[in-house]
């Protein structure tokens, strides 16, 4: 019997809009506009300009920092701008803006076919480096550094992350189906680089046909396919590690210092299409969905697709939707507009209705205490949020740990007060933040 | 496009999350009143139509009292949301069903204006409301909340007292007495035919009410169970002749342990946030009464506790954090 984690909730999920439909692949788009930060870490800085030729596949802004990920091109064609444009995180960033040539021209050298079972640590690490793969759950954070941890850190367990707990999204579930084969191969090669023998694949048990498709792919491995209770936020490093290998994160720590490593689903295909074929991180996976969509699919798109683009392939609009989302419903990013683009953390493109969003006026809090039972941080976020109305940040980092809040969102979900709790806490966050370097900048002086 | 055009019609952004659950405060509040009504309803039925108006006094003047504050402070009306309903619903069902009917009136003023209005209102208060408006009437007019209606509370014998008052008056063997044996009086006292305030008399209506709560999620489990065991464990503990002689059955259905339990001490807004703080406030509510009704000078002592424990709440919630995530180890 598995045991869960504390807390959590049940949001209805909505995956029946695609959970049935393969993966199809995108239209190729007329222009993408490819960002120089994609990821956690230094940003690039572009390495071609406007009235430049490329191919697919070629390198077109990097960093020479450790921490950092490099930008290809996913088209080929002719650069038409180097300038700021809309980015679905950072609200704008630098971007290189590609026109589509149609001709869709690889950059010499790729693909390839690569025996991995050959290549040194050192070497699988760079290919990963250099094929610009980064955490694609919606993290970014660079996996190059992720399976660089420090040696005084013994890792002994890999986990697959296929929880996919979020509504809608369903990106990992149909990758699970039709790549199981690269995902064995990317989890052999990420255990590899690991020096693990031991690792699990966690899914939610609301995807049996998933479970058993990586079950059969997993066979005579050392990899255990584990279905996991269906609760968010069980696709939370912490959580998913606490459920399958019983081992709790120390608050403030990461998942190394307890010997484990997480990885998503996607970038599993991604490490195997740049190892053994040499593709880098030119396309994703990603789900369009919400009720406001004509046509929910999975879609495989190439980064910089713009996200009006992405949604021509689903035909576009039943009706205007109230919000765009990048990322899940829980934890995603609003849009204001639909000219931004696909970057490789963008695991879905929600457009919601009115009737899925269920907003309504905030009132004060009536302490029914349903957000302390369900945090799954162990908060109490009733406390935080009026903390956050009272402008008392510092009393909400001292005394009501704060900066444990992994912003899941479960508190706001089940709030009958409709009080906009995350905001609160991320108010309380960004003061405290800004506080602390104002402190450090007078002890500096 | 390096000047970002900015589209007439943009979407709402805002911080996640973007989708939230059905739950609200007016679902809440009115699924409580629900849970009252087999109780209400069996209490006009019992005590007649005195009942009846003091019923609808009671929670109409206090949706009535909270138009009116809120009119007059400038705030968003909210009296559809069923909360102000409830104080004067749960008011009234704590009042003698003999009250002249002004009464009720006045105490849901004080119930509504004073103890919730002048906190705050709803989230702010301290106490609940209701029992701060059935303790102002108790102290304000104490021989009229304490005359009871003349009734039959077994076949042959009329009572005009609550077996709480028996007990304190006249003792444990009166009291079978005047139900004629223990088995009837428990019988009695679970239908709900014995004397008592409107809505606290039938324990299985009650319980059946706050079941329905616990099973949507409304009320916890934890507050009911441990308030009415504790007075359970003590009042048996300390027996009217000596240790472990007492009957706990008798206490836990007598007076307003129930109501008070199921519908008064899981008020969310004036009790601890976590769940251990809610067992630390049960036990205290649970202990107190016991105090009062066997060493006090009230035969009951269930409002006066609930609304001690409401006073030493925050107190409880300092004390009882929850516990965050990766620090037990």
């Amino acid at each position: 019997m598995i045991k869960s984690f504390r807390g959590g909730i049940h949001p209805s999920d909505y995956k029946h809009y695609t959970e049935g439909k393969p993966i199809e692949i995108a239209i190729p788009p007329k222009m993408v506009v490819i960002p120089v930060r994609q990821h956690i870490g230094a940003p690039c800085t572009p390495l071609v300009k406007k009235g430049d030729l490329v191919k697919k596949g070629q390198v077109i802004a990097n960093s020479p920092a450790f921490v950092s990920s490099p930008a290809h091109s996913s088209i080929s064609g002719i650069v038409k701008d180097v300038a700021e444009y809309p980015h679905v995180v950072f609200g704008k960033c630098l971007s290189i803006v590609i026109e589509n040539d149609g001709l869709d021209e690889w950059v010499e050298g790729i693909p390839l076919t690569r025996n991995w079972e050959k290549l040194n640590d050192t070497e699988i690490k760079d290919i990963i480096k250099e094929a610009g793969i980064v955490g694609m759950g919606g993290a970014t954070f660079p996996t190059h550094v992720k399976l660089s941890p420090p040696k005084e850190k013994k890792i002994d367990t890999f986990i697959l992350n296929a929880a996919e707990c979020e509504p809608f999204l369903t990106a990992d579930h149909r990758m699970m189906l039709e790549y199981s084969e690269q995902i064995v191969t990317g989890v052999k090669i990420v255990m590899k680089v690991l020096g693990v023998q031991k690792a699990f694949v966690g899914i939610e048990d609301n995807k049996p046909d998933a479970v058993s498709a990586m079950k059969i792919a997993f066979e005579g491995t050392t990899v255990e396919v584990v279905a996991i209770p269906t609760k968010y936020p069980q696709g939370a490093e912490k959580m998913l590690i606490k459920v399958l290998a019983d081992r709790e994160v120390p608050s403030g720590s990461l998942p190394m210092d307890v010997g484990v490593v997480v990885q998503n689903v996607g970038t599993v295909v991604a490490i195997y299409d740049a190892v053994v074929k040499g593709i880098p991180l030119i396309q994703r996976v990603t789900t369009i969905s919400g009720s406001a969509v004509k046509e929910p699919k999975n879609l495989l798109l190439r980064i910089g697709t713009t996200f009006e683009e992405a949604i021509e392939n689903c035909n576009g609009f039943i009706e205007t939707p109230a919000k765009i989302i990048m990322g899940g419903p829980m934890m995603g990013f609003a849009q204001s507009n639909l000219k931004v683009s696909i970057i490789k953390g963008v695991s879905g493109i929600l457009g919601l209705s009115k009737k899925d969003i269920n907003n309504g006026n905030e009132s004060p809090c009536i302490r029914c205490g349903k957000c302390v039972s369900i945090c799954p941080c162990g908060l109490n976020p009733s406390m935080l949020s009026i903390l956050g109305e009272k402008e008392m940040y510092e009393e909400a980092k001292m005394e009501q740990n704060l900066f444990d809040c992994a912003e899941c969102g479960s508190c706001v979900y089940v709030c009958p007060a409709k009080r906009n709790i995350v905001q609160y806490i991320r108010y309380c966050k960004m003061k405290n933040t800004v506080d602390a370097a104002k402190k450090k900048e007078a002890l500096d002086k | 496009m390096s000047e970002i055009k900015l589209q007439e019609n943009l979407f709402t952004i805002s911080t996640s999350p973007h989708i939230r659950s059905e739950a609200s405060i007016s679902k809440i509040m009115w699924t409580v009143n629900l849970a009252l009504m087999p109780a209400a309803l069996f209490a006009v039925y019992r005590f007649g139509i005195s009942a009846l108006i003091i019923l609808l006094l009671g929670s109409l003047s206090a949706v009535g009292f909270e138009y009116v504050v809120q009119k007059l402070r400038n705030k968003p009306i909210t009296i559809s949301d069923g909360s102000a309903f409830l104080t004067g619903l749960l008011l009234a069902m704590c009042l003698p069903p003999a009250i002249p009917a002004y009464m009720a009136v006045i105490g849901s003023f004080i119930a509504i204006v004073i103890a919730k209005h002048s906190m705050g209102g709803l989230g702010y208060n301290i106490f609940n409301p209701a029992h701060i408006g059935r303790a102002a009437l108790m102290v304000s007019w104490p021989v009229a909340m304490t005359t009871w209606t003349k009734l039959t509370t077994s076949v042959d014998v009329v009572s005009t007292a609550t077996p709480l008052n028996i007990l304190k008056l006249h003792g444990y063997d009166k009291l079978i007495d005047t139900f004629g044996s223990a088995p009837q009086m428990y019988k009695a006292m679970f239908i709900g035919a014995r004397n008592g305030s409107i809505g606290e008399t039938s324990t299985v209506l009650l319980m059946l009410g706050g079941i329905y709560l616990i099973y949507k999620g409304y009320a916890n489990w934890v507050v009911p169970v441990f308030m009415i065991g504790t007075v359970g464990i003590l009042t048996w503990v300390f027996g009217p002749a000596g240790l472990l002689t007492g009957d706990p059955l008798f206490h836990i259905m007598a007076g307003g342990l129930i109501i008070g339990a199921f519908f008064m001490a899981t008020d969310m807004v004036t009790i601890p946030i976590t769940k251990k703080g809610q067992i630390i406030f049960a036990i205290g509510a649970g202990a107190l009464t016991v105090l009062i009704r066997l060493k006090g000078g009230y035969p009951e002592g269930v409002c006066y506790s609930i609304l001690l424990m409401n006073a030493v709440t925050p107190l409880i919630d300092r004390l009882a954090k929850p516990v965050k995530f990766g620090a037990r180890r």
